[in-house]
């Protein structure tokens, strides 16, 4: 039993996709995707745009419900694993809007809302749970901040530590490597080997392969279906890669631009 | 302002409306009205609905209209055409190409024509004058039972849901992600601001009503980096607004809805200019250290 989540996994896998498809109103994004992501595990979602990573994403968290096959987070089922706050996103800076008028505080306390009761009145243990949490992205003296006088690696703490004041067991992390500081990733790479040992599951979408190189354990490629998964260095090689690229060089698609068959398509 | 002051002192400039039955009623109506439109106004801004405000209240016109001939409380009426506006506003998006803003100018003036050729046509006693620019100091009492409902529901929806909404204007994913029903909180926030729509529809009337959804919001976000603050604020100045300019529109003889936006906007004004940290002429900087 880890006191840090809300719920021990029941089985040792934090993510399991079977067979999963899911189409856009006849528009395929994902079709027979299939992987195993064994708790305490940190794992790279490498892939272009438009590969089906936000896709997925959403499917884990519940946003779309797969036309065929079947997800399970913590050996339940995805509603099931809504309700018991065992997912939590933390979204890309530029997913946020910066002016609104809320502190690191205040942000921190969003993690808790699945918690409270209906009135969202926070009760000394949520207190305790945000105080602690800023405390290890190390955000305490800033917590009276607004949100929008953060640095980007400053303001990715603060969801990462929305994420631990949630307690959830899988962590899903959108380009967490984006325009942040050199402190903060470190920060964040000793913050993911403690969360590896907790027993969570990070899930880390990302185009940026060096950082893969660096962070991750494990590793899916993934182009509309799952190409490969597995330890990153077996799976990243240049065939894997170059599949899950549409043919480029990896080198050149380390940056957000999308192939030419991805425009041309 | 000759006429304004006069031989008047201050004193009963303030006190002598307070005389007259009707401009109590005035002044509590408008005062009330001003609060509910400036919490809500909060939600607006932030969640970026200002053209959904102007479309919501326009729409609900041919909803006044009909609940009058029908002899149904005009609420009623306002709420069917707001919400169903927005359904259709989604729907028209969802099944064609044309883009949102556009979707949205063309649903709301389709239904604000369809309420002026309503009146035009339904025999009643509905002054069109009084829907489109309100009239706070002859309103009915029966309007202002009706007002005070609609105040009382608005006011409990948004307190209860106030940290939900809150969160559904900053992150509808995170929202999303921990259970809470989006959809429900979206189709709330309309629902209120349909019912806020009508309110404001007694005191500046539908063309102006906007005006009451946005500016005290606008104005307390550049006054403060705090949700709960600007809330109070917003209430505040909208409240403050609402009722100078009933006082204006008393002694100078101008139209009240008219008044009470231009204090508003005045107060905005000032805001723009002056606002400690983000005004043009700020006096601290945004650093925040």
């Amino acid at each position: 039993m880890n006191p840090l989540m809300s719920k021990p996994s029941k089985s040792s896998l934090g993510i399991e996709a079977h067979e999963v498809c899911v189409d856009y109103n006849g528009t395929v994004a994902l079709y027979d995707a299939s992987l195993q992501l064994k708790a305490g595990s940190i794992c790279g979602l490498v892939g272009m745009n438009g590969a089906g990573k936000s896709t997925f994403f959403k499917a884990l968290m519940g946003f779309v419900r797969p036309s065929r096959g079947s997800i399970r987070i913590n050996g339940s089922t995805v509603h099931k694993a809504q309700k018991d706050q065992a997912v939590a996103y933390v979204p890309q800076n530029e997913g946020i809007d910066c002016s609104f008028p809320v502190s690191v505080w205040d942000v921190v306390m969003m993690g808790r809302y699945g918690s409270m009761n209906f009135l969202r009145v926070p009760r000394e243990s949520d207190r305790k749970a945000v105080w602690h949490a800023l405390e290890r992205v190390d955000l305490l003296d800033l917590r009276n901040r607004p949100i929008g006088a953060l640095s980007g690696g400053q303001r990715k703490r603060a969801f990462l530590a929305r994420a631990i004041a949630q307690r959830a067991s899988i962590l899903l992390l959108d380009e967490p490597f984006s325009g942040v500081d050199v402190r903060t990733e470190k920060l964040m790479s000793q913050l993911f080997i403690q969360f590896r040992k907790e027993g969570r599951t990070i899930l880390i979408s990302t185009h940026d392969l060096s950082h893969v190189r660096d962070f991750c354990d494990l590793v899916v490629l993934i182009n509309k279906t799952v190409l490969a998964y597995g330890e990153t260095s077996e799976i990243f090689t240049d065939e894997n890669l170059s599949k899950t690229f549409g043919g480029m060089p990896p080198n050149v698609l380390s940056g957000p631009t999308p192939s030419i068959e991805e425009f041309l398509e | 302002m000759n006429e304004m002051f006069g031989s008047l002192t201050p004193f009963t400039w303030l006190v002598e409306p307070l005389s007259h039955e009707f401009m109590r009623r005035a002044l509590m109506v408008s005062a009330l009205v001003g609060g509910v439109c400036g919490l809500l106004s909060c939600y607006m801004t932030l969640k970026g609905w200002a053209l959904m405000g102007d479309a919501v209240s326009h729409a609900v016109m041919p909803g006044v209209v009909v609940a009058y001939a029908l002899g149904l409380p005009f609420s009623i009426g306002a709420f069917v055409f707001g919400v169903g506006s927005v359904a259709l506003i989604g729907f028209v998006k969802q099944k064609s190409r044309i883009k949102e803003d556009t979707v949205i100018g063309l649903v709301f003036t389709g239904f604000f024509a369809l309420g002026l050729v309503l009146v035009s046509k339904i025999k009643s006693n509905i002054d069109l004058m009084h829907i489109l620019f309100g009239s706070p100091l002859g309103i009915s009492s029966s309007d202002v039972q009706q007002t005070l409902i609609i105040s009382g529901i608005v006011i409990t929806t948004l307190l209860l849901f106030r940290r939900d909404l809150m969160l559904y204007c900053f992150d509808a994913t995170h929202a999303r992600s921990i259970g809470i029903n989006t959809g429900v909180l979206h189709y709330l926030l309309l629902s209120v601001l349909s019912l806020a729509a009508v309110a404001g529809l007694q005191t500046v009337g539908i063309i102006l009503v906007v005006a009451m959804l946005i500016t005290p919001g606008a104005t307390a976000y550049l006054l403060t980096d705090r949700f709960d603050r600007m809330t109070y604020l917003a209430i505040f100045s909208s409240a403050i607004s609402s009722i100078v300019g009933v006082y204006i529109s008393y002694w100078s003889d101008i139209e009240t809805g008219g008044s009470i936006v231009l204090v508003q906007t005045g107060i905005f004004l000032l805001a723009f200019l002056f606002a400690p940290r983000y005004g043009i002429f700020k006096t601290q900087g945004t650093n925040h250290f």
